[in-house]
């Protein structure tokens, strides 16, 4: 059989054939063309957002990546107009039942826990399932002695669960706080866009703290930021490499050596 | 003129000019106090004022926002919204309190963090993540006490604590019914509809066990509001150092714990 027919066994030929469009240069290419190079665009190298399972594909050793909380879905906990309806179809559309994939795994062979944001849910809003999924995941990391590695990209807090979604900002920094105190390494890997909530609580809490390249990392909208202050931004404000100058990274690393680097922390950390 | 719905007359009440804000509960409620300033690394802060001082004979510090009230202290405390350095102040003398064993208490009234350039240069959202974790682990009680408008992360890097305070017409939200409406509607003007489905009132917050004391406003001056709050304040003081560290350690993590506690699907 060729990769055709593999895949047409699969039914992911449409999938692999689907043609996507880099939003930077307009580019189009089949699937493929954009997974097999990390998803960067090969005409213009813009890093297009990743899925959480194209990430976990990029990162974790294959077959070895263990799903927890994999059915937690989130409810309506505030009755908030409308949210039941995007609730679904956030669901639909991309496919995942909440905003964040977490799990076990090994990476370069150093097993950790692994939390994984995606930005196709809600944008990655953070409400109750995803603080709650965090915090677990931190948790088990502390029982177990695990380190833990965590991929952000979160809009922030979701509004739609009002002070709920707040509150898990601090729940979760809860669990970072018993993870760090009992010795446990935490790398924290903030991917575009790593906004408000998100970048005021665990995106900020790591021992160890890479971003990918031109990465969006802040806490205020820009637009809020223009709005009240009637300044023009800066060129390059809130990129990673904005940060880095700042001094609130450690490491820019592009997507083809990121696996590698954080193998390598992990190795480091764990002698 | 349109009539305003409940929830959003809170949030005007709690924004109101005439409001007191966290200084005015230190003024009245803390004596002897002695203004610390600074957080050693870049300035001071305006919109946060801390100290020490004395609840009723305890030895306690008080960190609070706050807008002032001429426009010339209000420009000078950026309108309460706290910089970088206001939460790395803030830090620092809760580490100072803890190293006395002294309580805590947190005012919190700020339509929320600084939004400009140099508070993203500075660090803003690192700030208050640190604030948030750090909390977590202060050996000394913490009392969090809402006095106006609680707006989101910039309100909570003072809000991690043992007992969670509010006035009956203070708010804590999210996010600002202004901004809700107009992500979500494409319309400021919604505010009122989207205050009443944030549920962001003392009530509400009380009914979810997110706050465990609403102090009454109604009918009352702002001396006998002050009074009230103060003993309320005192008795959670007296009740959070009888515990052993781990104790209160363990209370104040399981309070955040159990907000939003979900259940995988069958
Ligand atoms: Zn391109």
């Amino acid at each position: 059989m060729n990769v055709k027919e593999v895949l047409g066994n699969l039914g992911l030929l449409e999938y692999f054939a689907e043609k996507r469009t880099c939003k930077k240069c307009g580019a189009e290419e089949n699937y493929s063309v954009f997974k097999n190079n990390n998803m960067i665009c090969p005409s213009c190298g813009a890093y297009m957002r990743m899925t959480a399972d194209e990430r976990i594909d990029l990162i974790v050793d294959k077959d070895t990546f263990i799903e927890t909380n994999a059915s937690m879905e989130s409810k309506n906990i505030i009755a908030f107009p409308e949210y039941t309806a995007k609730l679904k179809k956030a669901k639909k559309d991309s496919s995942l039942k909440e905003a964040v994939v977490c799990g076990t795994g090994t990476i370069g062979g150093q097993k950790c826990a692994i939390f994984v944001m995606d930005s196709s849910f809600m944008m990655g809003s953070m409400g109750t399932v995803v603080g709650e999924k965090i915090t677990r995941l931190f948790e088990m990391a502390t029982e177990n002695n695990l380190p833990v590695v965590g991929f952000t990209t979160s809009g922030g807090a979701r509004m739609q669960e009002g002070i709920y979604s707040l509150m898990q900002m601090a729940k979760v920094s809860g669990a970072v706080h018993r993870h760090s105190e009992a010795g446990n390494l935490y790398i924290a890997v903030l991917t575009d866009p790593t906004t408000g909530g998100i970048t005021a609580s665990f995106a900020m809490q790591g021992d160890i703290t890479i971003a990918e390249p031109k990465a969006l990392i802040g806490f205020a909208g820009q637009r809020v930021i223009e709005q009240t202050t009637g300044e023009k931004l800066p060129k390059g404000f809130q990129r990673a490499e904005f940060l880095l100058e700042h001094g609130f990274v450690d490491i820019i690393e592009e997507r083809g050596r990121l696996k590698y680097t954080i193998a390598r922390l992990l190795e480091l950390h764990s002698r | 003129m349109a009539v305003l719905k409940p929830s959003y007359e809170r949030v005007k009440a709690a924004r109101s000019n005439d409001r007191p804000m966290g200084g005015y509960y230190i003024k009245h409620m803390i004596d002897d106090f002695i203004e610390l300033h600074g957080d050693r690394r870049f300035g001071d802060d305006g919109a946060i004022v801390a100290g020490v001082g004395y609840l009723d004979g305890i030895p306690v510090t008080a960190i609070a926002m706050e807008r002032g009230d001429s426009i010339e202290e209000r420009m000078r405390r950026n309108f309460g919204c706290p910089s970088p350095e206001g939460y790395r102040k803030a830090l620092r003398l809760m580490k100072e309190a803890e190293k006395f064993h002294r309580p805590i208490i947190c005012f919190i009234g700020s339509s929320g963090a600084n939004p400009g350039i140099e508070a993203e240069e500075r660090g803003q959202g690192e700030a208050i993540a640190e604030n948030l974790v750090e909390m977590m682990g202060i050996k000394s009680p913490i009392i969090s006490v809402v006095v106006g408008e609680g707006g989101s992360g910039g309100a909570l890097a003072l809000g991690v604590c043992d007992t969670a305070i509010m006035l009956e017409n203070s708010v804590y939200s999210v996010i600002s019914p202004e901004g809700c409406a107009s992500i979500l509607w494409k319309d400021s003007a919604k505010a009122p509809e989207a205050a009443d489905a944030l549920k962001l009132t003392a009530d509400d917050l009380y009914k979810f066990g997110i706050v465990e004391y609403v102090i009454e406003e109604e009918n009352r001056t702002s001396e006998e509001i002050c009074s009230a709050l103060k003993r309320c304040v005192k008795d959670e003081i007296i009740a959070k150092k009888a515990l052993s560290v781990d104790e209160l350690l363990d209370g104040r993590y399981n309070k955040f714990r159990k907000i939003g506690n979900c259940e995988d699907n069958q």
